[in-house]
């Protein structure tokens, strides 16, 4: 087995293999419907930010975080960064590079497309590129801030939520 | 024959001394004064040594004299420890010389490159390149904890701010903000290919005003993204520096390919170099050629060599190529007439 270096990984998780990936890659060549599920996510909860506000966003984090942790988990192998940008990457989550870049690849690629750091697993950014193609919208070029690490583990569907009601995220 | 002389601008009262102003420039430094005449710029790339005797930097640095406009000092290129490029580069400050000052989100997060740009300023550097960084697990330290607090698009931003807007990325403000002309990489040669031009124009956007690219050996590739960069009209609002360099043989390209992240070198000049009698020659004369068709590509502001293991020919590679059309590049035996330091010292 080829030494993958543990130190990109959260503790305690393994390195991807490719068998894993299948999901994440169906997300991406369905990233045209997912935008259109995500819309509707959001003005649900949109809609629902009144109620939300009433029964109290601290009450609701936990349950948000887990339910976002596993349908997002299940299906881009979200890394709970807190500050989803699927929609700006073709629906392919930034968080699984290694490097964690949300503003486009590195220019380590292999010519197969495969990443610098796993040899095995295509590049985020290459799937990226190829979900952005099949959405509406341009929203791949827009830049991306400095991630804010306090958010890791929180609920990024609960902060669109707060700031649309004007709260402090 | 006459001796070619530097253009005055890039002459100081002595070689250490900082440089006049000139109006609607990022920094004092030389390289930006260069590229904005319109000049083909060359910089080199200078292999940081694993000792801490500042005569290591100055001996490797000497070797590029009168051939280059800039000296990019790597900061642990290929994930390897090395002497650091702020102090790398605030050594060749002091004796004159025009260094670039590079980045790598891998080692240091937003509080450390903040107060590494303010340090590097206040030592004379007057330009910096920001780059991701290649992988811990490339180098000699693969168990280390990577950084990658940043990413190099949001490092071009945070500098730009503090030079512009005289601001941290938290808003504090910054008394004196450092004058730096702010550079990029790119890498036109790595998947996804159609993305990176718009990339490019990312970086730009971010603040970009110079760009390095990755080694080019492939000049058809470089042909398309050039052409993409011009549609885009990229060309006109950054300077960019193709990557070249020599290979010192067929087995050199096989193991750089496989083992430098981000390096294409097509088969046929793998072919070219197996071929030839003389292999480190016909590295060279690969080299030059390629230099002299990227002077006349469109778009391209000059060539950035990375000779790694060859600086020595540096000098040589540019002479032969031709590209500086007699120019010559900053050098600190280089003595003004007197009238021109009278009219410095002014």
């Amino acid at each position: 087995m080829r030494a993958v270096p543990f130190a990109f990984e959260p503790r305690g998780k393994r390195p991807p293999r490719r068998s894993s990936f299948r999901l994440r890659f169906w997300s991406v060549r369905h990233a045209g419907f997912l935008q259109r599920v995500y819309d509707t996510i959001q003005r649900l909860v949109l809609a629902l930010s009144p109620l939300l506000r009433r029964i109290g966003y601290a009450r609701l984090e936990a349950p948000f975080a887990f339910a976002e942790r596993q349908i997002k988990g299940a299906l881009f192998d979200c890394r709970m960064c807190g500050d989803c940008i699927l929609s700006s990457t073709g629906m392919s989550c930034p968080m699984n590079c290694p490097k964690a870049l949300r503003n486009g690849p590195c220019g380590g690629v292999r010519a197969d497309g495969c990443c610098e750091v796993y040899p095995d697993m295509p590049c985020v950014w290459v799937k990226a590129y190829e979900g952005s193609r099949s959405m509406r919208g341009d929203a791949i070029v827009a830049m991306q801030p400095p991630l804010d690490h306090r958010l890791k583990g929180s609920s990024a569907w609960l902060r669109i939520a707060r700031r649309a009601a004007g709260e402090p995220a | 024959m006459i001796e070619a002389e530097p253009h005055p601008h890039d002459i100081g009262v002595d070689p250490g001394a900082p440089l006049v102003d000139l109006p609607g420039h990022s920094s004092r430094g030389r390289l930006e004064r260069v590229l904005r005449r319109g000049e083909f710029a060359i910089t080199a790339e200078l292999n940081p040594p694993d000792s801490a005797n500042p005569d290591d930097v100055y001996e490797r640095a000497q070797i590029f004299e009168g051939w280059v406009d800039g000296i990019n000092a790597t900061d642990g290129s290929g994930a390897h420890c090395h002497m650091s490029s702020v102090a790398i580069c605030a050594l060749l400050t002091r004796v004159g010389y025009s260094p670039v000052l590079q980045i790598s989100c891998r080692d240091y997060n937003r509080i450390a490159i903040q107060g590494n740009v303010l340090g590097a300023a206040a030592l004379q550097v007057g330009n910096i390149l920001c780059l991701t960084g290649d992988g811990v697990q490339c180098g000699d330290h693969p168990e280390a904890k990577p950084v990658f607090d940043l990413d190099s698009i949001a490092l071009l931003g945070i500098i730009k701010r503090m030079r512009d807007e005289g601001k941290y990325l938290s808003g504090r403000p910054v008394t004196t903000p450092p004058r730096v002309f702010i550079g990029a990489a790119e890498n036109p040669f790595a998947p996804p290919y159609d993305f990176r031009p718009i990339r490019l124009a990312k970086k730009i956007a971010a603040g970009a005003q110079f760009v390095q690219t990755q080694y080019c050996f492939d000049l058809d590739l470089m042909q398309r993204f050039m052409a993409r960069v011009r549609d885009l009209g990229l060309d006109r609002k950054c300077f960019i520096l193709a990557g070249v360099g020599p290979l010192a043989s067929a087995k050199t390209a096989r193991w750089m390919r496989a083992h430098v992240p981000g390096v294409h070198i097509p088969d046929g000049v793998v072919k070219r170099l197996e071929g030839a009698k003389n292999q480190k020659a016909e590295g060279k004369r690969i080299c030059i050629e390629m230099i002299q068709a990227l002077r006349e590509l469109k778009g391209i502001a000059g060539v950035h060599v990375m000779a790694y293991r060859q600086e020595e020919y540096v000098s040589e590679i540019v002479h032969e190529s031709g590209v500086l059309r007699g120019r010559a590049p900053w050098r600190r035996d280089f003595i003004p007439k007197m009238q021109a330091v009278e009219s410095l010292a002014q």
